[in-house]
C-alpha cells in the first residue's frame, strides 16, 4: 500500500482542517488511515471525501458492520473502506452507533453500489440506514426475526450436549 | 441503444402496466434455470422480448461464512474461502493466507511469492476460461466450450498435484506451501504451457472475430465507466468499461511488481468487451506464469512462522517443539496479535478483500469478505433494461456472477 501519491498525514491534515474535532480519533494500523467520526456526520464527511478536488476518494470498496457487545452506547460500528483510484489512497471511516438506536444515514445517494452492502449490514446486524430506498433483508429469509451476526447468537444450538466446543477450536 | 424507450422509461424503473401500451408479461428467470449457471432469481417484466424491469432475489445458497469464521481458528477458515468463488478458489485461499500473514507480520520468502503467483494465475486462467466459454455456449456456440474444458481439466490436475484437491482446493497454508512443487508438477506445467496456447488460439479463432458472435455480443448489457465506478465494479467487468484498476498493479502483493504484464481495458463495457478483456488476461496470465517459472528463486517454500505453519510429520514424532506447535495449531490455541487489517487480491472477478478484526482470540472477532460478485450484481437490472431476454442471459454469463461468492 506504499505507492500512494498522497500520504496519510497529508490526508488527515486536510480532513482535520475541514472538519476539525468531528474527526474523533485517527490511527494508521498497517498503514491504512483509519478515522472515527460521529455517526451524524459520517454522510457529510464521506460526501466531502468523494467530492474533494485533491483527495478524490471516490470508490467505495467495502461497507460492513461490527458488533462490540461490551462497549456501552458504541455497540455497533459501521465501517467504510473507501479508495481513491486516482491517488491510489485508501481510507477507513468508522462510525459508532448505540444498540438503543442503531441508525445512520444511508450513503446510497453518494455511492449507488452501497445499496446491497447496506442491506446486507441491516440483514446481519439490524443497523437501520435512514433514507435507504429499499432497506430489507437480502441474504436471509424475509420473515427471520433476528439479526444473526450479532454476538449474542451462537453458531450452534446451546442445548447441544454431544460435543464440547472447547475441543474443537470454537 | 435504448432509442426505442420513451423518456419516462429509464433503466431501473419498475413500470406499471398502465405506463406503456400493450401487454406486459411477468417472467421468472431462475432460480434454477440452466441459462443462469447458478441459483439466481430474476423476476422480469417483459414487453414481448424486451425487458422493462427486473427484480433480483439473492441468498439461495447463503451459508453464513462470516458467522462461521468467527468461530474457527485461522487455519480452519481457508476451506470457507474455497467456497466463495469456487471457479478460482486458490486465489481466495491465498488472499486469506496473505491477510493473516499481514496481521502476524510474517516475512514471506520470495520463492513462496512466486509459487503463489503461478498457482493464482493458473486459477485465473481456469476462471476466465469457464466464463468465456460459457458466453460462447449462451450464444449457441458449444464447440469452443468443449475445446477449453480439456485444458481446464489440465489446470485442475496441476492443482491436484500441488494439494490433492481440484475444485475446492484449500491450497497452501498460512506461511507458504505444505510441499515444494514436485517434478511431476513441473512436467505437467511445462506440457500445459506448450499445449494450451494452441488450443486457446483455436478457441479464440472460433469466437473473437466471428461475425455472428460479434453481432450477438456487441452492445449486449453495456455499462459506462462512470456507472461501473458508482456501482463499485472491479476486475474484468470494470476494465471492460475502460477503467484500468487492477489490484495486482495498484497495490502489488505476492511480488507482482516483479512481473511484466499489461492490464487490458475495453471501451464499451458490453459483453464483447468483457469477453475480450478476459481473453487478453488469459494471455497475460500465461506470460506471468512463464516469467515466474523462469525466475523462480531458490529458498524455502514456507515462511518461518512455526506458530502457524504445521511442522513436517517426522518432526512432530521426533521433536518436542514441533509436537507442541502441531498440537497448538490443530487445537486452535495459537496466540494471534490484536489488530485490524484489510487486504485485497485480484480475484477472478475483481477485488477480493478480507477485512479482519482480531481481538487476540483463537478465532477472528470479525471477518468480512469483500465479494466482487455481490457488489456488481446489483447493477444487473440497470444493464439489462431495454435489452432482449437472450441478451440478459448473455449479460449474466459475461459478468461471471458466481453464486458462491454472491451469497457467501
Amino acid at each position: 500500500m506504499s505507492n500512494s501519491t498522497i500520504t496519510n498525514e497529508f490526508a488527515l491534515a486536510r480532513l482535520s482542517a475541514k472538519f476539525g474535532d468531528k474527526i474523533i480519533s485517527s490511527e494508521t494500523p498497517f498503514d491504512l488511515l483509519t478515522i472515527e467520526v460521529p455517526s451524524a456526520d459520517a454522510h457529510e464527511i464521506i460526501q466531502w471525501l468523494k467530492e474533494d478536488e485533491v483527495l478524490k476518494v471516490s470508490y467505495l470498496t467495502n461497507l460492513g458492520g461490527v458488533h462490540y457487545p461490551t462497549d456501552k452506547d458504541r455497540e455497533f460500528a459501521v465501517v467504510y473502506h473507501i479508495h481513491s483510484l486516482v491517488n491510489n489512497f485508501r481510507i477507513r471511516v468508522k462510525a459508532f452507533i448505540p444498540l438503543g438506536n442503531p441508525a445512520i444515514a444511508t450513503i446510497t445517494d453518494i455511492f449507488v453500489g452501497a445499496n446491497w452492502m447496506e442491506r446486507e449490514t441491516f440483514d446481519f446486524y439490524g443497523i437501520i440506514f435512514t433514507g435507504h430506498p429499499n432497506l430489507k433483508r437480502i441474504l436471509n429469509e424475509e420473515d427471520m426475526d433476528y439479526h444473526p451476526m450479532r454476538k449474542e447468537y451462537q453458531l450452534e444450538d446451546d442445548t447441544r450436549q454431544d460435543k464440547d466446543n472447547r475441543f474443537f477450536g470454537r | 441503444m435504448n432509442e426505442w424507450l420513451d423518456d419516462d422509461i429509464k433503466p431501473g424503473n419498475n413500470l406499471s402496466k398502465e405506463t406503456i401500451d400493450g401487454d406486459i408479461a411477468t417472467l421468472n428467470l431462475g432460480p434454477t434455470h440452466p441459462a443462469t449457471h447458478g441459483i439466481f432469481q430474476n423476476i422480469l417484466k417483459v414487453d414481448g422480448e424486451r425487458i422493462l424491469s427486473s427484480e433480483q432475489t439473492v441468498g439461495y445458497i447463503h451459508r453464513a461464512f462470516e458467522k462461521i469464521a468467527e468461530h474457527r481458528p485461522y487455519n480452519q477458515i481457508t476451506p470457507l474461502t474455497d467456497r466463495l468463488n469456487y471457479c478460482s478458489s486458490p486465489i481466495n485461499n491465498m488472499g486469506w493466507h496473505m491477510t493473516v500473514e499481514k496481521l502476524i507480520q510474517a516475512e514471506i520468502p520470495k520463492k513462496v511469492d512466486y509459487m503463489r503467483v503461478i498457482i493464482m494465475e493458473l486459477a485465473r486462467i481456469a476462471d476466465h476460461l469457464i466464463c468465456n466459454s460459457v458466453i460462447g455456449v449462451d450464444t449457441g456456440a458449444l464447440t469452443g466450450f468443449t475445446y477449453v474444458f480439456q485444458q481446464r481439466e489440465k489446470i485442475y490436475e496441476l492443482f491436484e498435484e500441488v494439494c490433492g484437491a481440484r475444485l475446492t482446493t484449500n491450497v497452501g497454508r498460512i506461511g507458504g506451501f505444505e510441499r515444494d512443487f514436485s517434478p511431476t508438477f513441473h512436467k505437467k506445467l511445462k506440457d500445459f504451457l506448450k499445449e494450451f496456447p494452441k488450443v486457446f488460439n483455436e478457441f479464440d479463432n472460433l469466437l473473437s472475430r466471428n461475425r455472428i458472435f460479434m453481432d450477438r455480443t456487441i452492445n449486449a448489457g453495456p455499462i459506462s465507466a462512470e456507472r461501473a465506478l458508482e456501482y463499485s465494479f472491479s476486475g474484468p467487468n470494470l476494465r471492460a468499461a475502460g477503467v484500468d484498476y487492477d489490484v495486482r498493479v495498484m497495490n502489488p502483493y505476492s511480488s507482482y511488481q516483479d512481473f511484466d504484464f499489461i492490464v487490458p481495458v475495453g471501451t464499451q463495457g458490453d459483453t464483447y468487451d468483457r469477453f475480450q478483456v478476459r481473453q487478453e488476461e488469459i494471455r497475460q496470465s500465461l506470460s506471468i506464469i512463464k516469467q515466474a517459472l523462469d525466475a523462480m528463486p531458490e529458498g524455502k517454500y514456507f515462511a518461518d512462522v512455526p506458530e502457524f505453519y504445521l511442522p513436517p510429520k517426522e518432526d512432530v514424532y521426533n521433536k518436542m517443539e514441533a509436537l507442541i506447535y502441531h498440537f497448538k495449531i490443530v487445537m486452535g490455541e495459537t496466540p494471534v496479535p490484536v489488530g485490524e487489517v484489510y487486504h485485497s487480491v485480484e480475484g477472478g472477478n475483481g477485488e477480493v478483500g478480507f477485512y479482519l478484526i482480531s481481538d487476540g482470540g483463537r478465532a477472528p472477532f470479525r471477518l468480512q469478505f469483500r465479494r466482487p460478485c455481490f457488489i456488481y450484481y446489483q447493477a444487473y437490472p440497470e444493464m439489462i433494461t431495454g435489452q432482449s431476454i437472450s441478451d440478459a442471459v448473455l449479460t449474466l454469463s459475461s459478468m461471471n456472477v458466481i453464486a458462491g461468492e454472491l451469497d457467501a
